[in-house]
């Protein structure tokens, strides 16, 4: 859930330069290596994508966006090389990098040498000749491993030829290309956070770099692909030894666990059964909660806050914080036109009313867990399961008071969540109702003395303090759904408050706060991104989301 | 039924061993219940799943003739003839001589009926049961083609399950291994019909169709232009299988997709040049050689990386700088290994099994690899220790690594360089020599070509192999029924005639002997004919020689001349016969020989006055060595071919257009002053 993101900045603040066709070539650059470093994380770790006019010698001149480099200096001896680096060094979670250079010109004697380098590494030599520092030389086709004299290595190269470099960071070797060939390896044991490096040596050298900015010559998503295969396949044939019974014991646990933990209940009845295991939570208690999930994530935070008080009477007085989260989502809820208390003022079903917790007898009857029967008759977990995990199965209940009150102001909240701009004739504040609006404002009130009263017992709390703001943001706005704060008006804010709400009933239960089945993918994907930063490169080709699908 | 009649008193001897209970099964197949034939078969069917002893058993005790009979009949429930099936098919996937026996019993036609009827169960039984006993080494192939009515059947029948779907590719990859199969195949649309398996959601159909196509495209231009044009689900054929190749995509589909475009690149449907042999098959191919892959998948990677370049030096070039394939190879000579000895019997026995293979498989890429540049050619002989395996590959007992190795040393022998250095060092001469003593023929066609290049005028072994005595088995080589023999024994003797001692050419005329010589002379194979002008021409040098030779074979060798010079020959050998006529002209006492022959000397006239320039050339050139005037009886001479109109011709040639003739009659009419003269006194009267 990182968001639409990432690249986004970079497109942003290349646009400045209104140059179209540099535009596009951005565009592409973005989407190739988008698709082929899907697991780098360019906040953390950016990928490179052209040469540093910092890091480089003086006898390295950059052009056409600093792409495209060229030796400047007298070219007399050894002592005249000259290097250059890229703006970045190649993040771990690529798995396998790979850059092509084209030889544009090999000037007087085509000394060129291209390759990696670490930070630091003297620039005003050849890559390959010193410490950390790799390279393939073009006069004599040998390879330079941190030393000043070369290994046979592959062909010659001069003008015309795209040489690839392609690092491998899952056995941390490297291999070359010429003309989409592949050379074979050239080195092992490189050392992390490589940067691509040219050097130059003789006047009238010249080289182009891609970075992705066009198709590679060699078919490195070829590549990519046996790895991704070769990583997939170790991870499916993990050994587990002698252990299988057990293995197979413990995720039968967890996935019982995750649906007791989320409250599919008549789901984890059927598992256990067929699974022969034991329910740590008695049946009404999942019951329970998944009512109250089921309120919060409808937006009815009224009732789910007054069901809760009544289910488990100690749990928001001990937790005020808590409370205080869940009175801000109902502001929210409010002002969204969906809050129970607001849905009343604003002329619609007063039948909501009936799903109003009063009486435990409502929980034992899973015909009566909706306002209305039609949509699940019989309650089966199937269609709990679909209500519950999306947050479409919000839309259900809204209809229901859309039915009921026939009122063209009705909110479909699924439409909410995809396109704003369509359905904002529609979409008013509470629903559209004057008495719901002072209302409204009321509870506002009530927040923020509430919130004043929190401060003043238990000192400041920026959390609290940011959340009411944001939420009393919206009302500064003519339209809050397409204010910049009208993302907390989205369904989908409902979750993190819905499991908060969950895990803390659980806790009072002496229960886990959050699924073990749920740790463990967020463990996964934490180690994943632990691997990242230490240099494993195979964490590139095991993204826990190509195996929750 | 008869062969398995005929193995009654076997049956009889084994009986007493075989267990009652076996038996009782067979006794079973004949009750007159035919529910109970039916639990009978069954209960069959149980017993023998995986216990090959039963299978043994039941064979020995009669049942297959009997579950075939089952079968045929048409009275028997379709279950039961399906039942029949199941356990015919577990029998065949037992020993190769439980399938010795289905055979002899005549399964085959047996089951091909089957397949007439329209039940799917049971047609998808019989095809299951024919599957396994057509892949087996010992059934004979042809007998899916015995009948012509089977192949459309069985064409038809592709679309009727991915069961059948199958079973009938595998049969058909199995069983095309001749052209006349290819055909065969190919006339019923083996084609059209397959390639839409290539998409199949089952990954066994699309395999097994991948191999029908690569075994239906070797060295067959036919299929493979048809191949070329074939569209799958849009997509042409050769795109699919260029995703075939792709690296995620498993070993033998890669492999084997790449042989399909391989041989069709070699029958000419795909072009060297294209994107998918160059970016695509070229390095899967090299792919599958590196060490990572299983030793069969390695051996079949590098015969078909080396067959696919064999003609292309643009295909080797790029092959000899990818993935460091000159040095991978030489990882193939390291089985076993000795770490496999150590480790476990069951890997050395594995590795010995596959070593000679990988051997001849290295030396094959080796070969094609060096067969045009020499960079590549040097850098072969530079990889380790890459001479002496080739030395040693020339001696080992395995035919097919000697042939391969030789086929390598004949592919590096084209290099002056390598002839000079490596192969001297390493005296490949010796067990080239050896391998030349007693040798099948493909062997000795490939060492015979190596020698040639071996006793070429430059290289050093020229003279250690002189010595030992290479004459009389080159000599015996012209005598071979095989015209590429033929050619390469008197080639190598052409070579080692060409600037020889006196001994050495004498040597070489005893031992070949004259009738031998003038038999070659009149070879039906150009080739051999040409090279035995060029041994008479080598032989034929520098005076003394010339005068020893004609002296003691001069009468047989002009009758050789006159009868080539008569005949329909190529001009090329007309050319030669005439070159071998001025050296004649050159020996001092030679040339008589030719003077005193008016025939031929009208026959010189004839060719200095031919349309082809080098007939002339070569003609004309003999008549300046007779006119030559530093020799005794030039004047004779002289006057002689001037009577004969000689001067009329050259005069005539000093006009020509073609450069060389017009020296060459120039520098002829030098040595004759008075010709020059009567030349001044003829021109100005040709220009009145």
């Amino acid at each position: 859930m990182s968001g639409p993101s990432s690249g986004c900045g970079f497109l942003m603040s290349v646009v400045v330069h209104g140059d179209l066709a540099l535009n596009e070539q951005e565009k592409e650059l973005n989407q190739r290596l988008k698709r082929l470093y899907p697991a780098v994380n360019e906040q953390e770790t950016p990928l490179p994508r052209s040469w540093s006019p910092k890091d480089k010698f003086s006898y390295i001149g950059l052009s056409q966006n600093n792409l495209r480099v060229h030796y400047k200096g007298h070219g007399k001896t050894p002592k005249d090389a000259a290097s250059v680096r890229a703006t970045h060094p190649i993040p771990a979670a690529c798995g396998v990098y790979y850059f092509e250079v084209k030889i544009i010109s090999k000037g007087r004697d085509g000394y060129m040498g291209i390759g990696l380098s670490a930070q630091g590494v003297n620039m005003n030599r050849l890559p390959g000749w010193d410490k950390h520092s790799y390279g393939y030389h073009g006069d004599d086709g040998h390879s330079f491993c941190s030393s000043g004299t070369g290994q046979p290595y592959g062909p010659t190269f001069t003008t015309g030829d795209v040489i690839g470099c392609c690092v491998n960071l899952i056995n941390n070797t490297c291999f070359y290309t010429k003309n989409g060939h592949s050379l074979g390896i050239a080195f092992t044991d490189l050392p992390p956070n490589l940067y691509p490096t040219v050097g130059l040596q003789t006047p009238g050298e010249v080289v182009d770099a891609n970075f992705g900015q066009h198709p590679f010559v060699f078919d490195i998503e070829d590549y990519m692909r046996e790895w991704r295969t070769k990583i997939q396949a170790q991870i499916d044939r993990f050994p587990i030894g002698e252990r299988e019974g057990e293995w197979q014991a413990m995720i039968q646990k967890m996935v019982a666990s995750y649906l007791v933990h989320h409250s599919y209940c008549a789901t984890a009845e059927a598992f256990a059964k067929s699974t022969d295991q034991a329910v740590h939570e008695e049946l009404a208690s999942i019951k329970n909660r998944q009512k109250i999930q089921k309120l919060v994530l409808s937006g009815r935070m009224g009732e789910a806050i007054e069901t809760t008080q009544q289910l488990y009477p100690s749990l928001l007085e001990r937790n005020q914080d808590l409370l205080f989260m869940l009175k801000v989502r109902q502001f929210i809820e409010m002002v969204n036109g969906t809050d129970s208390e607001v849905r009343c003022l604003g002329g619609r079903s007063p039948k909501s009313q009936d799903c109003y917790p009063g009486s435990p007898r409502l929980f034992n009857s899973p015909v009566h867990k909706a306002s209305s029967s039609q949509t699940y008759q019989t309650g089966t977990a199937e269609v709990e399961m679909e209500l519950d995990h999306f947050s479409n199965g919000v839309s259900e209940s809204s209809s229901n008071g859309f039915l009921n009150g026939s009122s063209t102001h009705g909110i479909d909240l699924e439409e909410c969540d995809g396109d704003m701009g369509e359905i904002i004739i529609w979409r008013q504040l509470c629903g559209g109702s004057q008495a719901a609006i002072e209302r409204m404002i009321q509870f506002g009130r009530e927040l923020q003395s509430m919130s004043e009263h929190l401060r003043r017992e238990r000192g400041k709390n920026s959390a609290n303090k940011k959340m009411l703001k944001d939420a009393f943001s919206l009302l500064a706005y003519s339209d809050p759904w397409s204010s910049p704060v009208g993302y907390q008006l989205d369904s989908i804010q409902r979750e993190p408050v819905c499991s908060t709400l969950n895990s803390a009933i659980l806790e009072t239960h002496n229960l886990p706060k959050q699924p073990p089945l749920a740790l463990s993918v967020g463990q996964a994907a934490q180690c994943l991104s632990l691997m990242a930063r230490t240099g494993s490169g195979s964490c590139a080709f095991a993204s826990v989301d190509d195996y929750l699908h | 039924m008869m062969a398995c009649l005929l193995e009654a008193p076997l049956r009889i001897s084994v009986l007493s061993e075989v267990t009652a209970t076996s038996r009782h099964y067979v006794d079973r197949l004949f009750d007159p219940d035919p529910q109970n034939v039916l639990q009978g078969v069954i209960d069959m069917k149980n017993a023998v799943i995986g216990n090959n002893r039963q299978k043994a058993n039941l064979i020995v005790l009669g049942a297959v003739p009997r579950l075939l009979y089952l079968l045929q009949q048409s009275s028997s429930s379709l279950e039961l003839r399906t039942e029949c099936a199941v356990v015919l098919g577990s029998l065949a996937m037992g020993t190769e001589n439980n399938i010795k026996s289905l055979v002899d019993c005549h399964i085959i036609p047996a089951l091909l009926q089957g397949l007439l009827c329209s039940d799917l169960i049971f047609i998808e039984a019989c095809l299951r049961c024919l599957r396994t006993v057509f892949i087996s080494p010992v059934t004979p192939v042809q007998l899916l083609y015995t009948d012509p009515t089977v192949i459309p059947h069985l064409m038809s029948l592709l679309s009727r399950s991915q069961h059948t779907q199958e079973y009938i590719t595998q049969i058909f990859a199995h069983c095309c291994k001749t052209p006349e199969h290819q055909t065969v195949l190919f006339n019923h649309g083996a084609i059209q019909n397959i390639a839409p398996l290539l998409i199949s959601p089952s990954f066994k159909v699309r395999m097994q169709a991948l191999k029908c196509f690569s075994v239906l495209a070797y060295e067959n231009a036919q299929v493979s232009m048809t191949l070329v044009n074939v569209l799958v689900d849009g997509e042409q054929l050769s795109q699919v299988f260029v995703r075939m190749m792709q690296r995620d995509k498993p070993i033998e589909m890669q492999l084997t997709a790449a042989k399909c475009l391989t041989y069709m690149c070699r029958a000419g449907a795909i072009r060297t040049d294209d994107n998918c042999i160059v970016l695509k098959t070229l390095p899967c191919l090299v792919r599958m050689c590196s060490k990572e892959r299983l030793l069969e998948e390695r051996v079949e990677g590098a015969e078909t990386l080396a067959y696919l370049m064999e003609p292309d030096i643009e295909l080797q070039r790029i092959a000899s700088v990818t993935d460091h394939l000159v040095s991978m190879l030489a990882d193939y000579f390291k089985y076993p290994s000795s770490v496999s000895a150590i480790t476990d019997i069951k890997r050395l026995d594995h590795d010995l099994k596959h070593a000679h293979e990988l051997r001849q498989a290295a030396f094959k890429l080796y070969a094609s690899l060096g067969s045009n540049d020499e960079d590549i050619r040097k850098k072969i002989t530079e990889t380790e220790n890459m001479m002496d395996r080739i030395v040693s590959g020339l001696s080992e007992s395995s035919i097919k690594v000697r042939l391969a190795a030789v086929r390598c040393l004949h592919s590096l022998s084209r290099s002056v360089q390598q002839l000079r250095t490596s192969f001297h060092d390493h005296a490949v001469w010796k067990p080239l020599m050896k391998l030349l003593q007693n040798a099948p023929d493909e062997v000795l066609v490939m060492a015979s070509s190596t020698l040639c290049n071996l006793l070429l005028e430059f290289s050093p072994s020229k003279e250690p192999i002189l010595e030992s005595g290479v004459i009389e088995l080159l000599c015996s080589l012209t005598q071979s029924d095989s015209p590429a023999l033929r050619v390469n024994g008197i080639w190598a003797l052409m070579n080692m005639a060409f600037q020889a001692d006196q001994k050495v050419k004498v040597e070489i005329v005893r031992a070949l002997g004259t009738e031998q010589l003038f038999r070659l002379l009149s070879d039906p194979d150009t080739n051999v004919l040409m090279k035995t002008l060029g041994l008479l021409r080598n032989l034929l040098s520098t005076r003394p020689h010339i005068d020893q030779v004609m002296s003691s074979h001069g009468k047989q060798i002009m009758q050789a001349v006159t009868l080539i010079l008569e005949g329909e020959h190529s001009i090329e050998v007309k050319e030669q016969t005439l070159c071998i006529l001025a050296n004649i002209a050159d020996g001092n006492t030679a040339k008589e020989l030719i003077m005193t022959n008016d025939d031929m000397l009208q026959k010189i006239k004839y060719y200095m006055g031919h349309s082809n320039v080098k007939l002339q050339l070569a003609a004309t050139f003999c008549i300046s060595n007779l006119i030559w005037n530093e020799e005794d009886g030039s004047q004779e001479r002289q006057d002689k071919l001037r009577d004969m109109g000689f001067v009329d011709i050259l005069h005539k040639l000093t006009q020509a257009s073609d450069p060389n003739l017009c020296d060459r009659a120039k520098t002829a009419m030098q040595h004759t002053p008075w010709w020059i003269e009567a030349l001044m006194l003829w021109t100005p009267f040709g220009e009145s």
